[in-house]
């Protein structure tokens, strides 16, 4: 599995990529956790809003830093 | 401010709609009472010298916070529940294709509404033109999201009134209308950088589901979460400032150099604001402050708008995106609006 974290560096990109990685070595998720910081990347999926979270290449947020049980919830349809 | 989920996200949500029903109406009795409160526990209670300029500064500090607090809370949570309706999608799809003034007085008035962060000022920036929505329009969004605020909005009505903040979001909507405008008329297109044009930005996968109230309630209490946490801080640094000069410095003190009859005040007042970094939480109990010592309200206004709407951070963060002669115009053409906005209120007022 592939779990990206589009953002530039704004606050809530930091919160959102801590909470990703601590959720995936929590569950012990075999996922690969990247950041996307190039803009020319973030802009590839279409979002306005950072920070974007994206799973297995689809995008499933952005704009916010959604709860710990939806992130998972997203983990586990994507498996 | 809350983004967009993909589906499935409202089952996790329960009935919410009762809260704020119940809450209103204790926020309301709350609030009417809070100068009565206040009053007799200065006066009564602590039994403080009733002619002291320290009881002056104290009572002051006592009453404005809880009721600027009272208030920001009750407007932040509406202005979630309303930007719940609004997305970036949303307005770049209401702006495709719209002539340059109607575009430009859509793109302000949106501004005020859609969910905006300044560190998302660039990926909005590129989703806006490459789908074709003309520069001029996009600066006019640009210049009204940060620059109307709901924090500022009810920090204004709170201190203020409601005419001088019916008075904050006319005349920034005219300036970014206008400088909009004229920087589509500029034609500056030849000062975006040359990858803008060639970045090809995806389809979003997305779809956006038809969000329940519930849904919109939870982005309510979302909004207040984050931006309450946020600002109060400088909210009641901001009014501790204001009730140490409001007991203190003489009436008159800052007439002298911020009065109406000083032809430079406002050019100088933006000036000074341009590079300056505040929240509009910190700014406007300032300005409160400046406007009892006898600044005129022009000058004031200037200043508090060059504060919020144009900062250093944010042309910085543009840098990635514009070449120099294109900020420094975007820059120039907003400060000549905020000091006309300055000059027209001190000659009115």
């Amino acid at each position: 599995m592939n779990i990206k974290i589009l953002g530039t560096g704004c606050s809530k990109c930091i919160t959102l990529e801590k909470k990703v990685r601590d959720l995936v070595t929590q569950h012990n998720i075999e996922a690969e956790v990247q950041k996307v910081s190039e803009l020319q990347n973030i802009m590839k999926y279409g979002i306005m809003m950072t920070p974007g979270l994206v799973i297995n290449e689809r995008v499933v947020s952005y704009g916010s830093v959604p709860k710990d049980n939806q992130i998972l919830q997203w983990i586990k349809e994507a498996m | 401010m809350l983004g967009f989920i993909a589906n499935n996200a409202t089952n996790l949500i329960r009935k919410k709609v009762i809260v704020p029903i119940i809450l209103f109406p204790i926020w309301v009795i709350l609030y009417l009472n809070i100068e009565l409160v206040v009053n007799s526990l200065v006066f009564d209670i602590f039994r403080l010298n009733k002619t002291s300029q320290l009881t002056e500064a104290i009572r002051f500090f006592i009453y404005e916070v809880p009721k600027v607090l009272l208030l920001l809370t009750l407007i932040v949570f509406v202005v979630g529940i309303i930007r719940s309706y609004f997305s970036p999608e949303k307005t770049r799809k209401a702006l495709e294709g719209k002539p340059l003034f109607l575009g430009n007085i859509m793109a302000s008035s949106l501004g005020i509404v859609t969910p905006f962060c300044s560190c998302s000022a660039i990926p909005l920036f590129l989703g806006f033109l490459e789908s074709g929505i003309p520069l001029g329009v996009t600066f006019s969004f640009l210049i009204a999201a940060p620059m109307i605020n709901e924090v500022a909005l009810v920090l204004l009505f709170g201190l203020f009134g409601w005419k001088t903040a019916l008075l904050y979001v006319s005349t920034g909507l005219l300036i970014s209308i206008f400088s909009g405008w004229l920087i589509g008329k500029l034609k500056l297109e030849k000062w975006i950088e040359e990858w803008v044009y060639e970045v090809k930005a995806g389809k979003l996968l997305i779809e956006e589901e038809k969000f329940t109230l519930n849904y919109r309630i939870e982005a309510g209490y979302t909004a207040v979460k984050e931006i309450v946490s946020k600002v109060w801080i400088y909210i009641v640094i901001g009014i501790a400032v204001g009730a140490g000069i409001h007991g203190y410095v003489p009436a008159d003190f800052m007439a002298s150099f911020m009065g109406k009859d000083i032809w430079y005040a406002v050019p100088l007042a933006v000036l000074l604001g341009v590079p300056m970094y505040s929240n509009a939480a910190g700014i406007i109990p300032i300005v409160q402050v400046l406007l009892e010592k006898g600044a005129s309200l022009g000058t004031s206004l200037a200043f508090m708008m060059a504060v919020i709407g144009l900062s250093l951070p944010e042309t910085i963060i543009l840098k990635k995106v514009l070449k120099y002669p294109l900020i420094f115009t975007f820059v120039g053409i907003v400060a000549i609006g905020i000091m006309i906005v300055g000059f027209l209120f001190n000659l009115i007022f």
